[in-house]
């Protein structure tokens, strides 16, 4: 297994160069240059000639190329242009805000998703399975960000029951050890901090959580479809085994192989969702972060970014893979 | 024949598998797809839908009110009041914070989502076709190389890699097609491509080899004619993701053009600060995209099931 996962990293080293690569070409290849993309398009020509020189932009390609896979490969991934301080530690300093949001969203899309799905099989082509369709359906095609309008006006505005956004209520003195702030409040025994942490994280956690909702749904659904007239099914019947096991052990445990792909695809693609879900929650993770700087065309902040989450994605997709000889023996990871 | 074969390994794997669907002659796979999509009421709604917007669409000019960017309520807004739907005879849906006209804008907003959609889609199916037709059907170093560099462009997600592009092409609707156009290319490119592959070994490509056609030949006339029926229907889906994708570049600000450009993801951005009061700003231009997007998702399935094997007993 150890050889596996090593193999396995190591084939994601050539991706990550031809990334690498092609990152290095596209701040170069920007309108106006790189000095210009880092100083913005007002910038005097003496600034952009003072950028070249301190950035090495004159230098030849190959050259810069090196220098820039050396500091990338020592964690400089350079400074931001907003906040001037260097991206990793804007990273580092927003992305356990992120971590707690993608785990209440997963948690809600797996948590109901997965016993959705199953009930809409067990219930194939009754009231609830055709429920369950057409609200996957619904799920699957609305965006994120609308979604997200849809909960702050119904639960924050109309009827106000949750904050409409930021983390934590700015009254609330909490001590922070961690940044996740739900934990710092249950470390720290102030619990109407954390409390009030989680309250912030309720309406952004289930407009990013809706749409793996919805897809889990129906991978589900369709796996559970699939296997419940499977042959060893009607046999483990047939011997006159509990339905209970039958349920549980033969459809369920052999239904969740596609489930468990699909959590770990979407998993990945949270990071989309958290950009446009963060930003109209005004909620200070690495999503409203990276938002801001596409706005303003924070390149370092961009690049950075893209390779960062590059390699979540690959150990996201590792994951996975491992996951699939644990739930299904028949899968030997070679 | 239907009651002679046993039903397809696992049963039901389609919400919508309608038993009545599978009579049916021998006709070819296009016009038997055509005829199950027809009797298909998901497939009719979702026709209606997309038909409904192509017509508003494009009658824009002579439906609209106003011009997408006019601002003919400019006098009547004032920064704590914006008359809402119904409020003023003119404006039956209300104006927005510019002093646009909320209907006007979501009528053109139609023209700009579904051609940006239409467009990117495109881009993004000849690119992906090109480059799975070579590496499937070259091999070799070839499709090392091509398949390599799709992987690359598969480990970021789909939205980063077009706010990527569209951050190097500058701001403005062009930039937005080709980005998304590109982000959608690696999808259809792997699709054709392990098409293709399956298909290689079949008896009629083995059949045509033996009758001495030139690789070519095979390639363009036998093997990429019986890939396509997955990557098309993949392009009926991709036009609602390009249709959400469209919007949520807009809504982070990579759309470009005038504040009050007639886009429904634009709407969307600048509905967030009236939230409260003009709640109408961001759920009308919301529901376009949605219902859009719903529009191709419906079609894009009843086209994957009218074209797969499992359901397709004849």
């Amino acid at each position: 297994m150890l050889r596996v996962i090593g193999k396995r990293l190591a084939l994601l080293v050539p991706t990550l160069f031809g990334l690498s690569v092609l990152l290095f070409l596209w701040v170069r290849s920007l309108p106006g240059g790189p000095a210009t993309a880092l100083l913005g398009e007002r910038a005097t020509p003496e600034a952009v000639a003072r950028v070249n020189e301190l950035y090495g932009f004159d230098e030849p390609l190959l050259l810069q190329y090196f220098t820039y896979m050396g500091k990338l490969l020592q964690g400089d991934f350079g400074t931001s242009i907003i906040t001037g301080r260097p991206v990793l530690e804007e990273f580092a300093t927003r992305f356990p805000a992120t971590i707690e949001l993608s785990v209440v969203a997963l948690i809600f899309a797996i948590g109901v998703g997965i016993p959705l799905g199953y009930l809409a099989a067990r219930h194939y082509g009754k009231l609830l399975d055709h429920g369950s369709v057409v609200l996957s359906l619904i799920g699957i095609t609305i965006p994120v960000f609308f979604l997200a309008f849809i909960f702050k006006y119904l639960f924050a505005i109309q009827w106000p029951i949750l904050p409409p956004d930021g983390r934590q209520d700015p009254r609330i003195n909490a001590t922070h050890v961690t940044d996740f702030y739900v934990l710092d409040g249950i470390l720290t025994g102030e619990y109407d901090a954390a409390w009030d942490a989680f309250q912030h994280l309720i309406l952004p956690g289930l407009a990013l959580g809706t749409i793996p909702l919805a897809i889990i749904v129906r991978i589900t659904r369709a796996s559970v479809l699939e296997v419940q007239n499977a042959d060893y099914v009607r046999t483990a019947r047939a011997k006159g085994l509990m339905e209970k096991t039958i349920r549980s052990r033969f459809i369920l445990r052999n239904a969740m192989l596609p489930v468990v792909t699909t959590i770990g695809l979407q998993t990945g693609l949270l990071i989309s969702g958290a950009v446009l879900t963060e930003t109209v929650f005004a909620f200070n993770g690495i999503g409203s972060f990276l938002a801001r700087a596409i706005f303003e065309l924070d390149y370092p902040v961009l690049q950075g970014f893209i390779i960062f989450i590059a390699i979540l994605y690959a150990l996201i997709n590792l994951i996975v893979d491992v996951s699939y000889s644990v739930i299904d023996p028949r899968v030997r990871v070679q | 024949m239907s009651t002679v074969l046993p039903p397809a390994a696992g049963g039901p794997t389609s919400p919508t598998t309608d038993p009545t669907l599978a009579e049916g002659g021998g006709t070819g796979l296009w016009k038997d797809a055509f005829r199950r999509l027809r009797r298909n009421p998901q497939a009719i709604a979702g026709a209606v839908i997309i038909g409904l917007f192509l017509l508003v669409a494009a009658l824009a000019p002579i439906l609209a009110p106003y011009g997408g960017e006019e601002l003919p309520g400019r006098t009547e807004i004032t920064p704590t009041n914006i008359p809402g739907p119904g409020e003023l005879a003119e404006y039956p849906l209300g104006l927005d914070r510019f002093g646009g006209d909320v209907l006007s804008k979501l009528i053109w907003g139609a023209q700009a989502s579904l051609l940006i959609g239409v467009i990117s889609t495109a881009i993004g199916l000849v690119g992906g076709m090109l480059l799975g037709l070579l590496a499937g059907g070259l091999g070799g170093w070839v499709d090392s190389v091509i398949m390599r560099f799709v992987d690359i462009l598969l480990s970021v997600p789909n939205l980063l890699l077009a706010v990527s592009i569209a951050a190097i092409l500058g701001q403005g609707p062009y930039a937005v097609m080709i980005a998304i156009g590109v982000s959608q290319l690696p999808i259809f490119a792997r699709l054709l491509r392990s098409s293709m592959l399956s298909q290689r070994g079949s008896d009629y490509i083995l059949a045509a080899q033996t009758l001495g056609l030139s690789k070519r030949t095979i390639t363009m006339s036998h093997l990429l004619p019986n890939s396509v029926g997955p990557v098309i229907v993949q392009a009926t889906l991709s036009l609602a993701t390009a249709v959400i994708d469209a919007a949520a570049l807009s809504f982070l600000g990579l759309g470009g053009g005038v504040p009050q450009t007639a886009e429904w993801g634009r709407m969307l951005t600048y509905a967030q600060a009236e939230l409260a009061s003009s709640p109408y700003l961001a759920f009308l231009p919301g529901a376009c995209i949605a219902i859009t997007a719903l529009g191709f998702t419906l079609l894009g399935e009843s086209l994957r099931e009218a074209l797969d094997p499992k359901t397709r007993q004849k």
